[in-house]
């Protein structure tokens, strides 16, 4: 278990560290350097000033320096300055992350539960025709793209029937629909793995036995199925973050709510390149952290991964 | 393609096979029986001879026509309008009705088809000629090799395809080309995972042996032998990839980092119809079936097509 750990907060932290590295040579390959990029994006101006703000942003200090610099500043949770505003990436975001939060945490375990009633109900039915139906929902889902569903639900609900408000006004449905439009999307990828990890647990002897007993088709599938076909699931569960991010970002703008859409908006249009490289970077931690959980949780739903040396296996199969 | 000593021994009968056999031939099938045809030729034959292949392609070619040859599909012009026939709700002369200029919004897609389907495909084909190489050298230059390149599709998977798609765009200003890198970008891990699971697949099949032990050089095994056999679930990932590209361009494009507005393109028309959501609904929810349709498509005809080459 202690090995099993060690290795996976060190990959963990590998990723992170390589991820900062790839960044930071990525803005090193751009035509000119940050300042010079935001600064001119629609004006020119003259080199002082340039010179000026490159000192106060540390751009003009030898790159090993910058390097060794941003990269301690990451692990004491400084992700740089934005350049447009001057405040700390962390400020920027922590300002606006909650309305985020809520909209990608109940989109999350809206999606989870989209997935395992959907899988469940594809399982549980005895008929073929709803049994086909429901398997072909998931790439049904994961083909939608987030903005047009949203926008033709706005156009029903608001436009048409007038059951809700075009701009987030606190109700229940302006939360309720922005969630589940990006529920739908999210748990795409989660029910297609369930239902292929679902086929292959229903393959397997141990099925039989318990139908043999007479356990109830419910039982075997709550009590027995879903624990054994989690773990796939769990780990492209723990991958769906990045698509719940960018998903998030394109729902606020559809929706006009506040949140880290807006942020990342300004930043790409503005090219403040720091607030880019911030947020790539807080996400992929966040990212890498959610991963990080996912592996550590493996092993207490499946207890065999600790035993064989296959590693990563349950990320094959889910990718 | 070189030509190696290899090549000319008679120890694999297809290798002497013309490149695209065509039909049902009677040595062909007596040397498939007893399983001796080269895979990649046996495949290629599976391919032509399934019918649900035939049925997907079918509305593919005509949304690739779409692209090529846009001026078949509509007469209207897709920048020009006539401003006294705006807002028209879909009819027989509009099939997708008019926008506020009174453009036709079909040929709008129709003409946005190419601009869509290139930022696509440019996306695409980074990350498959990317891919392919990392996956290729993973699998074959041996086990540091391996490792380093695993680490960085790891990173890659790491930081979600969106954000990728955000530095560059942010990096080199938004436009068409910079949103068909960075999406590329985003899409070479996955190529490069599935390109290296199915070369080492390939590597260890007795033929390949073989083909070493008649004098092949790594590259002549290389181009004749495991690519070809190794490109089934690539192809299928291309299919599967061009329409999750597809998403994700209209998806940054919807947010204004694509082509700029006069040029027709399926995001940028979704984003622009936003605007008359109250007035027109068929701006949005037209173009949007379109992708939908597109995406959905594509990804069954991935399925199909590992269906076909799963042995």
């Amino acid at each position: 278990m202690a090995r099993y750990l060690a290795q996976r907060i060190g990959q963990a932290l590998l990723v992170v560290w390589l991820a900062y590295t790839f960044v930071f040579l990525a803005v090193q390959l751009l035509p000119s350097d940050p300042v010079t990029i935001f600064l001119t994006v629609d004006s020119a101006v003259d080199q002082a000033a340039i010179d000026t703000m490159k000192s106060q942003y540390g751009y003009d200090q030898p790159l090993p320096v910058q390097y060794v610099h941003q990269l301690l500043g990451l692990f004491s949770g400084d992700f740089g300055y934005s350049l447009a505003s001057g405040e700390s990436v962390s400020d920027r975001i922590s300002g606006v992350a909650g309305s985020t939060m809520v909209l990608a945490g109940s989109a999350f375990v809206s999606a989870v539960l989209i997935a395992v009633l959907l899988v469940a109900a594809a399982t549980l039915t005895r008929s073929g025709a709803a049994r086909r139906f429901l398997v072909n929902l998931p790439p049904l889902f994961s083909a939608v793209p987030v903005f047009w569903l949203g926008l033709v639900l706005l156009e029903l609900l608001s436009i048409r029937w007038g059951v809700m408000s075009l701009f987030p006004d606190g109700s229940f449905l302006s939360l309720a629909v922005p969630v589940l439009v990006l529920a739908v999307v999210v748990s795409a990828p989660m029910a297609q793995v369930l239902l292929k990890s679902m086929a292959h647990v229903y393959e397997q002897p141990f099925i039989d036995v318990l139908r043999a007993k007479g356990a109830s088709r419910s039982w075997i599938f709550f009590r027995h199925a879903l624990k054994n076909a989690a773990g796939p699931a769990l780990t492209i569960t723990g991958i769906t973050v990045g698509t719940l991010l960018a998903g998030s970002v394109i729902t606020e703008t559809v929706f006009a709510r506040s949140g880290l859409g807006s942020v990342v908006l300004q930043a790409v249009t503005t090219q403040d390149v720091p607030l880019v490289q911030g947020l790539v970077l807080l996400t992929a931690t966040v990212f890498v952290v959610v991963n990080l959980v996912v592996d550590l949780l493996y092993p207490l739903l499946d207890p065999r991964i600790l035993k064989s040396n296959r590693q990563g296996s349950a990320r094959a199969l889910a990718a | 393609m070189p030509v190696t000593r290899n090549s000319q021994l008679p120890v694999l009968p297809a290798a002497a096979a013309p490149a695209t056999p065509v039909g049902p031939d009677a040595s062909y099938a007596a040397i498939d029986d007893v399983g001796l045809a080269h895979p990649a030729a046996r495949r290629r034959r599976r391919v032509l001879r399934n019918p649900s292949l035939w049925v997907l392609a079918l509305p593919l070619t005509v949304i690739a026509a779409w692209a090529l040859v846009p001026d078949w599909f509509t007469t209207y012009s897709p920048l020009d309008g006539t401003p006294s026939e705006n807002f028209q709700a879909p009819n027989a002369t509009h099939l997708f009705g008019t926008d506020h200029l009174g453009r036709d919004v079909f040929a709008r897609v129709v003409h946005g088809t190419r601009q869509t389907l290139l930022t696509a495909g440019l996306a695409v084909l980074i990350g498959l000629v990317v891919g392919s190489v990392v996956g290729l050298v993973a699998a074959t230059a041996g086990r540091a090799a391996d490792a380093v390149s695993m680490r960085l599709v790891d990173v890659l998977l790491a930081v979600p395809g969106f954000l990728i798609s955000l530095v560059i765009v942010t990096a080199f200003a938004p436009g068409p080309v910079s949103l068909g890198v960075g999406v590329g970008i985003a899409s070479v891990a996955s190529f490069a995972r599935v390109v290296r699971s199915e070369v080492l697949r390939v590597r260890n099949l007795d033929f390949v042996e073989a083909s070493f032990l008649n004098g092949g050089t790594y590259w002549s095994v290389v181009l004749r032998h495991i690519l070809p056999n190794a490109s089934g679930p690539v192809l299928a990932l291309l299919a599967v990839d061009l329409g999750a590209a597809i998403l994700a361009i209209s998806g940054l494009g919807f947010l204004g980092f694509g082509a700029p507005p006069p040029t027709p393109e399926w995001g940028l028309l979704i984003a622009e119809g936003r605007q008359y959501l109250g007035s027109a609904w068929w701006l949005t929810s037209l173009p949007g079936v379109v992708i939908v349709a597109t995406v959905i498509l594509l990804a069954a005809l991935g399925r199909q097509l590992l269906k076909t080459f799963r042995i």
